[in-house]
């Protein structure tokens, strides 16, 4: 079954459209500073983006960070919205559940897919960065410690190569909590629209009540609230605390949001 | 014989609607069942809940001779359907797509999968179809891949939900003999229909559901057996009268019929007093009569004051 959900996924032309198009807003962003060699002042813009001019090897980061505010939430909330109800607007799922492909096996197959599709698509942003930090932007000489981390002091590639892993990983947590907001919309509506809509609003939401003072007793657990917080682990030495409390909120999400989806598709009238 | 299907006081309520309202259906083995109701009656909703795809408010139902849905992983595999329509990927070709339903739940060996998939699309006539996406089939070709699809790991149990909807006559021969194949093989066929030609040439067992209630279920041949009248066509209506001294039943144009069932008996007698007979038969029901008789209702109507 989970086969089954993956080869679907990934023998769609729309998923690697998708992850096309992400990549093409860091690429477009890489090239027009390499021509105008104009970054951003430290601090202003999306993270990392100010220091590649001088060190290529940050670009996967700064890929990451711009994709992530927007743009790669909303493929992931796209492809996990699709998930469920997709499957009921082809009219596909009665007959899945009909062979019968089980309801719970369904939802984890179809889990699984979209944890795919995420990772998959963190990576491949990751990589592309990679290639275009190499080819537009200077790398620093070896055995040479240029590059600064974000308190001010230098670190070697290796850590910066660690680091970069790592954040991959916690963005890739990050937007797990999208697509379990997504996923649980997708049961409960037959319309893929509606859910990925569902998903992206749930996001502007937060996004909007984290710009609020007075939204401050509920920021610590808007969804969106420690996204950002991979740019810690390029401090020196890595802070922690937000790392640690933004995997443990997007547990807690994707724990609360899996199981309601779980209650509500496997006791549903599967009327479409 | 075995029962296939078997539900007791199986209903099921949306809300304040009750849309299928405690109906003890029985299937055995061997039958061809035609299911026949209005658009509305209920016949969609207790297919789903045969298919564990609805969960019924009350009631029970045995398939196979277990328990759904509760026994669904053990007994769906030994069941094919097609419910409401056909339903696939379009941007995949029909063989993908049927590989990927195939490997979707169990019963379904990957050893024998190209087997099995070359031989459903040459039951369903679509053999030479090639890798062209579904997307750029036609209603009817849709229609025939549903059909392999239900067929694809040779169920003992077919439950089909207007399975000629979208072919042309010719198409809709062609199923009506694949169908009628599959059961001399074994195959026990569950129909559900609104088309009652379609039942009538098919099917050997009937049941009409009608606002949710199961009205009628009996055997096709008991339905529309002889009425133990005749039907006696002639230019001469009223020498039929003459002749027949007191046994017309009704006249309607140049169709008499006369009490009696044995056509060659009044045949006789007719000839004998000289009247021209153009046809002449025993009076049977048709399937129509007899589930017009049964049910009145259909839901499509809205009449006032019934809201």
């Amino acid at each position: 079954m989970i086969a089954v959900e993956l080869r679907k996924t990934f023998r769609r032309r729309r998923t690697w459209g998708t992850i096309a198009a992400l990549n093409a807003l860091p690429l477009l962003v890489a090239i027009l500073l390499r021509i105008t060699a104009l970054a951003p002042r430290p601090g202003e813009g999306p993270a990392f983006l100010s220091a590649v001019l001088g060190n290529g090897q940050l670009f996967p980061l700064a890929a990451l960070g711009i994709v992530l505010p927007l743009f790669l939430p909303i493929a992931v909330a796209v492809v996990a919205g699709d998930s469920v109800a997709g499957e009921a607007q082809a009219g596909t799922l009665r007959y899945l559940l009909a062979r019968p492909a089980g309801r719970t096996r369904l939802l984890v197959a179809k889990l699984v897919a979209v944890v795919a599709f995420v990772a998959v698509t963190v990576v491949v942003v990751a990589i592309v960065g990679f290639v275009v930090g190499r080819l537009l932007f200077a790398t620093p000489p070896a055995g040479v410690p240029a590059t600064i981390s974000v308190s001010g002091t230098p670190l070697t590639a290796e850590q910066i190569a660690v680091r970069t892993v790592l954040a991959i990983g916690y963005v890739a947590v990050s937007m797990l909590g999208v697509a379990a907001f997504a996923l649980l919309f997708s049961t409960l509506t037959d319309s893929p629209l509606v859910a990925a809509l569902g998903a992206l609003a749930v996001l502007v939401a937060s996004t909007l009540l984290l710009g609020l003072d007075a939204a401050s007793p509920i920021a610590p657990y808007l969804p969106t609230r420690y996204w950002l917080a991979f740019v810690d682990l390029f401090r020196d030495p890595i802070l922690w605390r937000n790392v640690g409390r933004g995997l443990a909120l997007q547990g807690v999400y994707v724990g609360v949001l899996l199981a309601a989806a779980w209650a509500n598709f496997s006791t549903k009238d599967i009327t479409s | 014989m075995t029962p296939v299907i078997s539900t007791r006081g199986l209903a099921k309520r949306f809300g304040r609607l009750r849309a299928v309202d405690g109906i003890d259906l029985a299937v055995r083995a061997g039958d061809v069942y035609g299911f026949l109701g209005a658009n509305g009656s209920g016949k969609t909703t207790t297919v789903r809940m045969l298919l564990g795809l609805v969960l019924p408010t009350e009631g029970e139902i045995d398939l196979l001779g277990a328990r759904m849905p509760r026994a669904g992983r053990r007994v769906l595999p030994r069941v094919g359907a097609l419910v409401e329509g056909p339903a696939h990927y379009g941007h995949l070709s029909g063989r993908e797509n049927l590989r990927l339903l195939d490997a979707a739940g169990p019963g379904g060996p990957r050893r024998t999968r190209r087997r099995r998939i070359d031989e459903v699309l040459e039951q369903v006539g679509l053999a030479g179809i090639g890798r062209r996406p579904v997307r750029a089939y036609s209603l009817g070709m849709r229609q025939r891949l549903g059909l392999a699809g239900a067929l694809l790991r040779r169920p003992e149990l077919l439950i089909l939900d207007e399975p000629t909807n979208g072919l042309d006559p010719q198409g809709i021969a062609e199923v009506r003999d694949l169908l009628l194949d599959l059961h001399r093989g074994g195959t026990t066929v569950f129909l559900s229909s609104h088309l009652l030609a379609e039942v009538e040439q098919l099917c050997t067992r009937v049941g009409v559901l009608d606002r949710g209630r199961l009205v009628l279920q009996d055997e096709l041949a008991v339905l529309t057996a002889p009425t133990g009248a005749t039907v006696v066509h002639t230019p001469a209506p009223e020498r039929v009268r003459a002749a027949l001294d007191g046994r017309v039943a009704a006249v309607d144009g140049q169709r008499v019929l006369v009490r009696g069932g044995n056509p060659a008996e009044i045949n006789a007698l007719l000839v004998g007093a000289g009247v021209p007979v153009t046809g002449l038969a025993a009076d049977r029901p048709s399937l129509e009569q007899v589930v017009l008789a049964a049910a009145r209702g259909t839901a499509d109507r809205v009449e006032a004051g019934r809201r």
